[in-house]
């Protein structure tokens, strides 16, 4: 893609982020939603998060990696455990960030 | 507006920008991790501010870093940023019973920079009463402004880093879905949900449907997780 087209996608990106931002706060009250697309609301993002993430710990190249030699999967453990903990965005960030570049840096595979 | 009406809205102000400041503290480096990616994902300076700017939506801008990165067609690109940014829906849904007084005009203001971090600073405050105007905008505008900021940085410190692996800032992407995943955790459902869309997601990858395998095991889980919330629901009432 050249920048003209990424800015026509960045536009396109947009316009979907911001209208699930701007619609309920027009029509004004969780109510006026149907109960089960509340729920479905409810289970979108466990669902999104964990299909990113399994796919970008589990596999490499559209090959399933498993074992002691997988740092990305390795460093999830700490990182869960640190998210467990604090419930915060930064602190399991940094400990999951810094695992991999220390890793990489004294045990060079 | 009298110089006594003028000094209140400042310290409303004020007030907005302190409050904030734990969310800059995780923007700024997280905005500097967005604009390193995306500047060797092959976006040019001014799309990677521009996306900031206009999508602002942490993890759905890492996501979209790498997919321009590898190449994904446009279509790809949208869809998959929608699916990751449709929670924002019931952030929104959430906190617009306090805001019924507010003009549309200021609900669309207010709404564009609605995220997880913001939304989880006025979910706390409005049941106690709505600040004024003066202090939510300045807590939404601070934490923007240091998202962009830090995408700033991170597009011109882009530019001096040859590699980002040595730095381990390839698992940003990771840690932040993981992060992000426990803080949605709210009950056994929500688990299995999350376990079984992310197995689906591998599987689908394992068998050759690739970038599409997220939004499909998104959607096939969540709404195995309705199946299941209002089967236990009818069962237990």
């Amino acid at each position: 893609m050249d920048q003209r087209q990424i800015f026509l996608t960045i536009l396109g990106m947009a316009a979907v982020t911001y209208a699930p931002r701007l619609l309920p706060t027009w029509l004004l009250s969780s109510r006026t939603l149907p109960r089960w697309l509340v729920i479905w609301l409810r289970h979108v993002p466990v669902a999104v998060l964990s299909a990113m993430l399994f796919p970008a710990i589990l596999s490499d190249g559209g090959q399933l990696h498993l074992g002691l030699d997988n740092l990305f999967l390795l460093s999830a453990f700490p990182t869960l455990v640190v998210a467990w903990r604090t419930r915060s965005l930064f602190a399991p960030v940094a400990t999951g960030v810094l695992l991999v570049a220390l890793a990489r840096r004294f045990f060079p595979l | 507006m009298t110089t006594k009406e003028q000094a209140s809205t400042w310290a409303a102000v004020g007030s907005g920008v302190t409050r904030a400041v734990p969310i800059v503290l995780g923007y700024v480096p997280i905005g500097l991790t967005y604009g390193v990616l995306a500047q060797k994902a092959g976006l040019s300076g001014l799309n990677a501010v521009l996306m900031s700017l206009l999508v602002y939506a942490g993890s759905s801008q890492l996501v979209a870093a790498g997919l321009f990165g590898a190449g994904a067609p446009a279509p790809t690109i949208i869809l998959t940023t929608f699916v990751v940014n449709l929670r924002h829906m019931l952030l929104s849904a959430a906190v617009s019973p306090y805001l019924k007084s507010w003009r549309k005009g200021e609900l669309a203001a207010f709404a564009y920079e609605l995220t997880d971090e913001t939304f989880a600073l006025h979910a706390v405050r409005f049941p106690s009463g709505v600040p004024p105007k003066g202090e939510v905008f300045a807590v939404n505008v601070t934490a923007q402004a240091s998202w962009l900021l830090g995408t700033g940085l991170g597009v011109a410190l882009g530019e001096i880093i040859g590699d980002v692996e040595p730095l381990g800032l390839d698992y940003v992407l990771p840690a932040m879905f993981i992060a992000l995943s426990v803080m949605q955790m709210e009950d056994a459902i929500h688990v299995g949900v999350a376990l079984f869309g992310g197995a689906l997601s591998v599987a689908l990858l394992l068998l050759g449907v690739a970038q599409w395998n997220v939004i499909l095991a998104t959607i096939i889980a969540a709404s195995v997780g309705v199946c299941l919330e209002l089967w236990t629901n009818d069962r237990s009432s």
